[in-house]
């Protein structure tokens, strides 16, 4: 390779690492490969000629693969899916706890009874109770069982911005503009009212559904 | 001996609901002086301020897992030879052994019953 394109090779490597540090965006290496290849000169034998074809169709394959996964839209998976998910399962968490309590207090309740009847009855409903107890158990399990997914979850998380990042801005700006207020929302059907049960802070009470069933 | 059923046992868990489950398993088997942790730092704290005859803990807890209160037991002059059952989910043998190894006294995979925290009671403090 001539001297002369080495240092324009290192000028520009020098201004993208100057402009943007270590992480460098697809389309810039596709720069540089094309500057690469336009400050060629001289002759230029049939494998230098194979080998800058391979280069710059690897770099067309990334720009295609870049707009694939941009169609994609990392960032709606990001903000929307995984946050969903993450809180419906913090909801689960926080539902079978006040469920598992409520049973507890129901089997308290049944013990302190249990104290004014007969021996045997009394028995009977201590063995009961020690069923419940055991059974609460469940509780702690799926607990720890959820929070292993949340982690998981967050994981995905991490490795989703790393990608937006690595491919640019331009990746957010494209997830959103499809998403303006100005477009044109499709009317919705019955599908899209099934949505499952509500995350608790943002459930309407029965109080505010009966408001909004008389008022409508 | 008989085993005291007055004696002091501290359990620990970050599950408020497992606390809570033990402390009446304990309970039905007639120990009344149960106090409750929700990690391994608190525990250490309440076990070196007081006279505890078992302890009863969790592994999985942060700041301190029970496996560095185990430890933190183990390595106390005054607390090392206290009882002490590790109560957790953490099943592989890696963890048993390296449970065994700093020390624990008796080993009760959750989810657990009645009959099993009784019979671990048992192999460790005696007939009761």
């Amino acid at each position: 390779m001539p001297a002369t394109v080495d240092r324009d090779l290192t000028l520009h490597l020098e201004t993208l690492r100057k402009e943007q540090g270590d992480l460098v965006r697809v389309e810039d290496v596709g720069d540089v490969v094309r500057s690469l290849l336009m400050s060629l000169s001289g002759e230029i034998s049939a494998a230098d000629l194979k080998l800058y074809q391979e280069v710059e169709a690897l770099a067309a394959y990334i720009q295609r693969a870049k707009a694939e996964i941009a169609q994609l839209r990392p960032q709606d998976i990001q903000a929307h899916y995984i946050a969903s998910a993450t809180d419906e399962l913090d909801a689960i968490i926080g539902a079978t706890e006040a469920a598992t309590n409520g049973i507890l207090d129901a089997a308290e309740k049944l013990e302190e009874l249990a104290t004014d009847l007969p021996a045997a009855q009394r028995q009977a409903l201590t063995e009961a109770t020690t069923t419940i107890y055991e059974a609460c158990n469940f509780q702690d399990i799926t607990g720890q069982r959820i929070s292993k997914v949340v982690r998981a979850l967050k994981h995905i998380e991490d490795r989703i911005e790393g990608l937006v990042a690595a491919f640019g801005p331009e990746f957010k700006s494209a997830s959103h503009s499809d998403q303006s207020p100005s477009a044109e929302q499709p009317a919705a059907t019955d599908d899209d009212l099934l949505n499952g049960p509500q995350l608790p802070d943002k459930a309407h009470d029965q109080a505010a559904i009966d408001a909004l069933f008389n008022n409508s | 001996m008989a085993v005291d059923k007055n004696m002091h046992i501290l359990i620990v868990d970050d599950y408020k609901t497992m606390l809570r489950i033990i402390r009446n398993l304990l309970r039905q088997l007639g120990f009344v002086n149960i106090e409750e942790a929700t990690d391994g730092s608190m525990a250490l704290q309440m076990l070196r301020g007081g006279n505890f005859g078992l302890v009863i803990s969790d592994w999985n807890m942060e700041p301190m897992t029970g496996l560095q209160l185990l430890r933190e037991v183990r390595a106390d002059p005054k607390l090392k030879s206290t009882p002490f059952i590790m109560v957790t989910a953490e099943s592989k043998s890696e963890n048993v052994i390296a449970a065994k190894e700093a020390g624990v006294s008796n080993y009760i995979v959750k989810p657990f019953n009645a009959e099993t925290l009784q019979a671990k009671m048992v192999s460790v403090l005696g007939e009761f």
